[in-house]
């Protein structure tokens, strides 16, 4: 089948390529963008370790067809750090607090939870569950990844107060 | 896990959309959300060589009041409809059901039109349209047509809509001010599907039930709305009685199969349970 020329805004940036319309939005991004970050799981749309940030809205990459998120905007883990390189303060938090251990679920874990405090800058423990309750981890127990969420949203709301 | 290959339309209209339908028969399928399909079209249990993507048509989204209806574009997506204030007020079965959807990546992209039209006996909204008496309208080349929910499943996968045409509302009759409504779905993790799920309607004045509905997720090839159990509660003051009667009813109309969620006689036990505590949390929600 032939392939279609796809053009997206990957972190920021306009990118362009060729692929067949069946390929899966993580596949496009790891092998011809060479984003890494986000991963492959189950392959299945089950373990969220695939997660990116697509027109705003947290998707499994693995159950996108690249025809799909044409024109689309994308951002993965590679685009959550802050513009001047530092890390972002969910990425700081979890590092802090022991949010990963093998660290494969940590890229789709940290992009979903970006999406969450923008939805919820204040959420409870419970809420925090509930937002990543599509994002499975095997080494956790995701005790110290809620904790980490929510020190990010103290974080994140202490500079936005300070800031006014 | 690479679906077969296909060729891409993205229409910017329903007119455009049943073009494509019309011009390439069963070789085409409507994508929506995509979180059934491409699944099965990962799995070769669905291959189509033609997509027609909905998401550029921009009249199938949105949530709206029209008369004494209730008006929900088929592209809606669940988390659309889980955070609707105007469906938290007029028919809070519908939120509550969304959240019970899968996962938050799932529901952002899932759609309300996908969750109805897929003829997956494990999809939950089904049974709340049943429960409701929503209607789905249908457009097709000759135009439109309205199905109602309780008519549309014919068995799994199987439905009243045409191959060329595209389902573009759901229509709700506005429920009763003071209503109760539940539903409860019993699965064995976040983002399973039911064992075994009910919904349930009911309106109460002084105590006695004036109107009843029931419907059924997952103990058979089709949602099954449950009339004989939901007419064994009018009339009554929902006593345990009239609560066991209509149990009993909506059990001997289930037809599980024995799978991973457990064996079928088990299902059944398990909806009678759903059926049980729907029917309680709806009285509690009533007045
Ligand atoms: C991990 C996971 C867990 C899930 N758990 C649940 C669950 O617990 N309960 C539940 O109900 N669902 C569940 N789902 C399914 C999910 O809700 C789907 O999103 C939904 O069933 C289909 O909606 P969609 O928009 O994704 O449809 P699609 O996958 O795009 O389409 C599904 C089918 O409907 C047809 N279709 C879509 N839109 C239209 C239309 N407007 N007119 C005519 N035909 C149309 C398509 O051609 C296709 O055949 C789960 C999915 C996943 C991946
Ligand atoms: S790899 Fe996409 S959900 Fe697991
Ligand atoms: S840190 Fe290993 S899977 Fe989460
Ligand atoms: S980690 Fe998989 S079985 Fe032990
Ligand atoms: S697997 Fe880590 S303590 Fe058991």
């Amino acid at each position: 089948m032939s392939k279609m020329h796809v053009k997206m805004n990957v972190n920021g940036a306009e990118v362009e390529g060729l692929a067949e319309p069946r390929t899966l939005l993580i596949h496009f991004l790891r092998e011809q963008l060479s984003l890494t970050g986000p991963h492959i799981g189950c392959e299945t749309s089950h373990c969220g370790a695939c997660t990116v940030d697509l027109n705003g809205k947290s998707v499994k990459s693995c159950t996108v067809f690249v025809a799909q998120s044409n024109g689309a905007e994308v951002t993965t883990i590679e685009g959550i750090a802050n513009a001047d390189g530092t890390l972002h303060a969910l990425q700081e938090a979890f590092r802090e607090h022991h949010g990963l251990q093998c660290g494969f679920c940590t890229p789709g874990m940290i992009t979903r939870a970006y999406r969450l405090l923008q939805e919820n800058p204040n959420p409870s423990e419970e809420e925090i569950r509930y937002g990543i309750s599509g994002n499975l981890c095997r080494c956790t127990g995701y005790q110290n990844i809620v904790k980490a969420i929510r020190a990010a949203a103290d974080e994140l709301n202490a500079t936005r107060e300070a800031a006014q | 896990m690479i679906p077969g290959s296909f060729e891409y339309h993205r229409p910017e209209s329903v007119d455009g959309a049943i073009a494509l339908l019309n011009e390439h028969g069963d070789e085409a399928r409507l994508l929506a959300g995509g979180h059934s399909l491409i699944p099965m079209m990962k799995l070769r249990m669905a291959v189509p060589s033609h997509i027609v993507d909905l998401q550029a048509i921009d009249s199938l989204h949105g949530i709206s009041e029209d008369g004494g209806e209730l008006v929900i574009g088929a592209l809606t997506t669940q988390h659309e409809v889980l955070i609707s204030d105007l469906l938290a007020r007029k028919c809070p079965i519908i939120p509550e059901a969304a959240a019970l959807i899968a996962d938050p990546q799932v529901r952002y992209c899932g759609t309300i039109g996908g969750n109805v039209a897929n003829g997956d006996p494990g999809n939950d909204m089904p049974a709340i349209m049943q429960a409701l008496g929503a209607r789905f309208r249908a457009v097709g080349p000759n135009g439109s047509r309205d199905i109602a929910a309780r008519d549309y499943y014919e068995a799994a996968y199987f439905t009243e809509l045409e191959e060329n045409e595209v389902l573009t509302q759901i229509r709700i009759p506005t429920p009763a001010a003071g209503h109760g409504a539940a539903y409860e779905k019993q699965k064995r993790k976040i983002g399973d599907y039911a064992t075994a799920a009910a919904a349930v309607i009911l309106t109460v004045e002084s105590g006695r039930c004036t109107s009843a509905s029931i419907a059924l997720t997952n103990v058979a090839s089709t949602p099954l709305y449950a009339e004989a159990a939901a007419g064994a509660l009018v009339g009554t003051d929902l006593g345990a009685d009239a609560v066991d009667t209509a149990v009993r009813l909506a059990e001997e109309i289930t037809e599980p199969t024995s799978d991973g969620r457990g064996p079928a006689d088990f299902r059944t036990h398990v909806a009678g349970i759903m059926v049980r505590r729907a029917i309680a949390r709806a009285q509690k929600n009533a007045g």
